[in-house]
């Protein structure tokens, strides 16, 4: 007997075109102006960011558009020291929930400008942006968070969002 | 078989949503194309999603390019407070097959089932040719097209058939379709003037093929004395039952379907009578056929053995719209509705996957549950 | 009304990073066959197959279970695919195990795996999406930052997470079957492994591995007589639960859908106190801090109180009181469609007392978890060595 088959390769291609969605479109659109667009549930009246077009606790359409701030808080975060397929960013990194002000929910963002080692929960941060000629309807509009200078939140002002 | 034996406690589907089956979803995403269906499954019944027992969902993640898919789709239905909830990487008609066993334990009373599916996001025969052995025939990429041209060719090789039957089976689809306000491909033409496309693979022309359909559906189930306050005539599920068959095409008779007609024998559906062996259907005024290609509905109609009489896809069937996921579960909600709009008695509805008919669920219903043992 | 069901027999592979001795076919093969030789039987006695296994994309095979039904005896028969994220090896048993409460089949085999040598599953977790931010941490980058959200909470300290990564890799070197063997693991090589996702170090994170593990579960009628020289587990209690993945409002650390399922299979069973009548759990625990975070979710301590039992060694299987994953856990094996199930599968052999070196004296009652998604979906089980 030879060597026994242990793998075989079988690469696959295939290419998809993807919907970005009504409530999508309309946050991406914002973006492509500077700008968050959260939705608010009309039944719970909680704010979402991105709005997906659905309430995920009522499932009703969230349909009201609110404009939110262009900071808010780093409700907790990790930091990043492995290197994975597809990562775009120097190790370490720090990788942060973070709560826009106007929100009810926060979402995954990068923090820059700041050492690792100062990075703490209630943080303030804003975000950077691409130059205004480069703004377009993607998330890569938004470069990054950083510290906004503010004072740090109070622990009892985010907890319930963790 | 087991499957019909015991006490069964009746359950009856009470409501029914599907959204329009359209050849592509230009703006709204899973969630938004979902969404809408389940207010309305809701909607008919007058119910929320705070009284569903359980809720089971059926879909595909390499149709949306993405793992979890399902995840997101939770969020149409509103999942809060927490809820028993549950998921199959099947169509919709193998979820409510799961909801119907669960009802059997009397601690629940409804259940929602829903499945969606967006197969123009994707090269659909790409993602089916996936779905084959991966060492020794995924490889070679047979497209899911030419695997069901294989088996219409050994459909018309044993003589029962030929690619005029499948015109006819296209012709009437589309005609029935013009009544069905969901369905995308429907029309007029006679059979006569199908047989003039082109082939797609021979011997299937473009009419015997199923069209890229992207859309959801949803259904409400409800046992006893529930089912009977919620819908004036709710359609009972008088026996259900599904089997697969090998894999390997090589070993397949691919011009009958043996597993459709042994899951109809245990819902109760089909009976061998005669000396002859052949399957006749018993108690069915509609079918509602799971069939993609043209050439499939045939093989089907003779695995459960019906008759001239009965009315085989009023809906248009697979052929009109064939949401990848949902279809199935579409047969199940269009053979439901004939019996709560009044037009029919009694009705079979038949779900299908993989390739070439390998796997087949049937569902018996009726105007009254089951008054035998299954009862 | 239910009928009363049991496990009446287990299997499962030797796991490993790769298993290239083997296809899929004969992976989950070889699970299905110990199974069945453990209940005694033979593929034609099964009445029905239940399947699961985590994303598709894992081994790049849609739908596997058309291509699997040969192998695993299914032809001709039910068989029926579950997907819920991490959490379906266990959500794979309850469906199966509801198709015999349900009086629908009297034997049915379940079988979960994952063969992530097969294809990429880092890739797989992480496929870019257009329309959103890029997964920017990967998948420990999800938990990370929940974990962190616990230790604040709860003000638990750093060694915590170390105490459980040596533990389970402890109670691993007793499972013959577990892919992770480290003989010479020590709290000082957790602490001084690298920090990935701080605080999550590499020794307090799962492996990758190829894997499966499969039951016989069956009516009373058939567990009453079954030949299989080891006593039947009884069901005493099975639930689901799932959440939306985000809400405002969520608490992430200790999810109600959690809170909710063990409450519903507790009064199942009949229990009020978790911790004095459960002898011994298994509970997805795929970095280490979950250990602490689902003790306060599953009840058996107060909220906030989690890490002090793990501190106290009160979940070891050497002298603890409520010995959590002898087995070694999801931190020593994780074929992750798989991990679920071999969560219920130990559950029931403690139970049946064929655990062999990490065998816990005289249980009686056991519980079975597996959780997915972002901590969204829930599955349990509570098995008694008496009928319910």
């Amino acid at each position: 007997m030879s060597e026994p088959v242990t793998m075989l390769e079988t690469p696959i291609k295939i290419e998809y075109e993807f919907t970005a969605g009504l409530a999508q479109s309309r946050y991406l659109k914002g973006i492509s102006e500077g700008k968050f667009l959260g939705q608010r549930c009309p039944k719970c009246t909680k704010v979402y960011v991105p709005p997906r077009g659905s309430c995920p606790t009522d499932g009703v359409p969230t349909t009201d558009e609110v404009e939110l701030g262009n900071t808010g808080i780093v409700t907790t975060y990790c930091v990043v020291n492995v290197p994975f397929q597809g990562q775009s960013i120097e190790i370490p990194y720090i990788c942060a929930q973070i709560l826009l002000d106007g929100a009810n929910i926060a979402f995954m963002g990068l923090i820059q400008e700041v050492p690792t080692a100062e990075i703490r929960m209630g943080m303030r941060v804003e975000a950077v942006w691409v130059d205004k000629k480069d703004l377009g309807p993607t998330m890569a509009s938004v470069k990054y968070f950083r510290p906004s200078g503010e004072p740090d939140a109070a622990y009892e002002t985010f907890s319930e969002y963790l | 078989m087991a499957a019909a034996s015991g006490g069964r406690r009746p359950v009856a589907v009470v409501s029914f949503a599907q959204s329009d089956m359209v050849r592509r979803e230009e703006l709204r995403n899973d969630v938004e194309v979902l969404q809408p269906v389940i207010v309305d499954v809701f909607e008919k019944v007058g119910l929320t999603k705070d009284e569903m027992g359980f809720v089971c969902s059926g879909s595909c993640d390499y149709l949306v390019g993405a793992p979890f898919s399902f995840v997101s789709a939770l969020d149409a239905v509103g999942a809060w407070p927490p809820m028993r909830e549950s998921h199959v990487e099947m169509d919709g008609a193998f979820a409510l097959y799961e909801a119907w066993t669960q009802l059997q334990e009397d601690d629940i009373d409804t259940a929602l089932v829903f499945s969606f599916g967006r197969s123009s996001m994707s090269e659909l025969g790409r993602v089916l040719t996936l779905q084959l052995d991966p060492y020794y025939v995924a490889p070679l990429w047979p497209d899911p097209v030419a695997l069901a041209a294989l088996q219409a060719r050994a459909l018309i090789d044993s003589g029962r058939y030929t690619e005029a039957d499948f015109a006819a089976v296209a012709a009437r689809s589309r005609r029935d379709a013009l009544n069905n306000p969901h369905a995308q491909v429907k029309g007029e033409q006679t059979a006569e003037e199908l047989m003039g496309d082109d082939y797609v693979v021979a011997p299937l022309r473009r009419h015997a093929l199923p069209p890229i359909t992207d859309g959801a559906t949803a259904i409400i189930l409800a046992a006893g004395d529930r089912a009977a306050e919620l819908c004036e005539r709710p359609a009972w599920i008088t026996g259900m039952d599904h089997r697969i068959e090998t894999h390997s095409l090589g070993a397949r008779d691919l011009t009958t379907s043996p597993t459709t007609r042994r899951a109809g024998e245990a819902a109760g559906v089909v009976e061998v009578g005669d000396g002859s062996g052949a399957p006749v259907g018993v108690g069915v005024d509609v079918a509602e056929l799971h069939a993609p290609f043209a050439h499939q509905e045939l093989i089907l109609r003779d695995a459960l053995g019906l008759g001239e009489a009965v009315a085989v896809n009023p809906s248009g069937g697979a052929l009109a719209a064939n949401g990848v996921m949902v279809a199935g579960l579409v047969r199940i909600g269009e053979a439901a509705s004939r019996i709560m709009d009044g037009t029919a008695q009694s009705a079979l509805a038949h779900a299908t996957s993989g390739p070439c008919l390998q796997q087949n669920l049937v569902c018996a219903l009726a105007a009254e549950p089951a008054g035998d043992g299954r009862r | 009304m239910a009928q009363r069901t049991a496990v009446i027999g287990v299997g499962q592979t030797y796991h490993r990073s790769k298993r290239e001795d083997v296809s899929i076919a004969g992976l989950v093969r070889e699970a299905a066959q110990r199974a069945l030789e453990d209940a005694q039987m033979d593929w034609a006695d099964i009445d029905a197959v239940v399947i699961g296994k985590a994303p598709d994309m894992f081994e790049g095979v849609v739908m596997p279970e058309l291509y699997l039904a040969p192998a695993l005896g299914a032809v001709g028969k039910p068989m029926i695919r579950v997907h819920t994220a991490g959490s379906v090896g266990g959500s794979t048993a309850l469906v199966a195990a509801h198709l015999v409460a349900s009086g629908t089949h009297e034997r049915v085999l379940t079988v979960a795996f994952e063969k992530q040598s097969d294809s990429d599953a880092m890739w797989a977790l992480s496929i870019p999406q257009p329309f959103s931010a890029p997964l920017l941490a990967g998948a420990g980058g999800y938990f990370a930052p929940i974990i962190r959200a616990y230790m604040r909470r709860s003000g638990a300290p750093d060694h915590i997470g170390i105490m459980v990564a040596v533990k389970d890799r402890k109670q691993a070197l007793k499972n013959p079957y577990a892919h992770l063997h480290i003989e010479d693991i020590s709290f000082e090589m957790v602490r001084d492994s690298i920090m990935l996702w701080d605080p999550v170090r590499y020794l307090e994170t799962c492996p990758s591995s190829d894997g499966a593990a499969a039951m016989v579960l069956a009516s009373e009628a058939v567990a009453d007589r079954s030949s299989s020289g080891t006593p039947p587990a009884w069901i005493h209690g099975m639930a689901m639960r799932s959440e939306p993945t985000m809400f405002a409002g969520r608490d992430q650390v200790n999810p109600k859908a959690g809170q909710e399922c063990a409450a519903d299979v507790y009064r199942q069973a009949g229990i009020t106190e978790p911790r004095r009548e459960i002898d011994v759990a298994e509970v997805y625990v795929p970095f280490s801090w979950y250990e602490p975070m689902w003790l306060e979710n599953l009840g058996f301590c107060a909220e906030g109180d989690g890490w002090k039992l793990t501190d106290a060694g009160a979940t070891a299987l050497d002298g603890g009181d409520i010995p959590w994953n002898c087995s070694g856990g999801v931190l020593s094996t994780n074929p992750i469609g798989a991990s679920g199930m071999l969560r219920f599968l130990e559950a029931a052999m403690q139970v049946r007392g064929q655990a062999g070196e990490h065998q816990v004296e005289t249980v009686r009652r056991s519980l079975g978890q597996a959780y997915g998604g972002g901590s969204q979906f829930f599955a349990m089980w509570v098995l008694g060595a008496d009928k319910p």
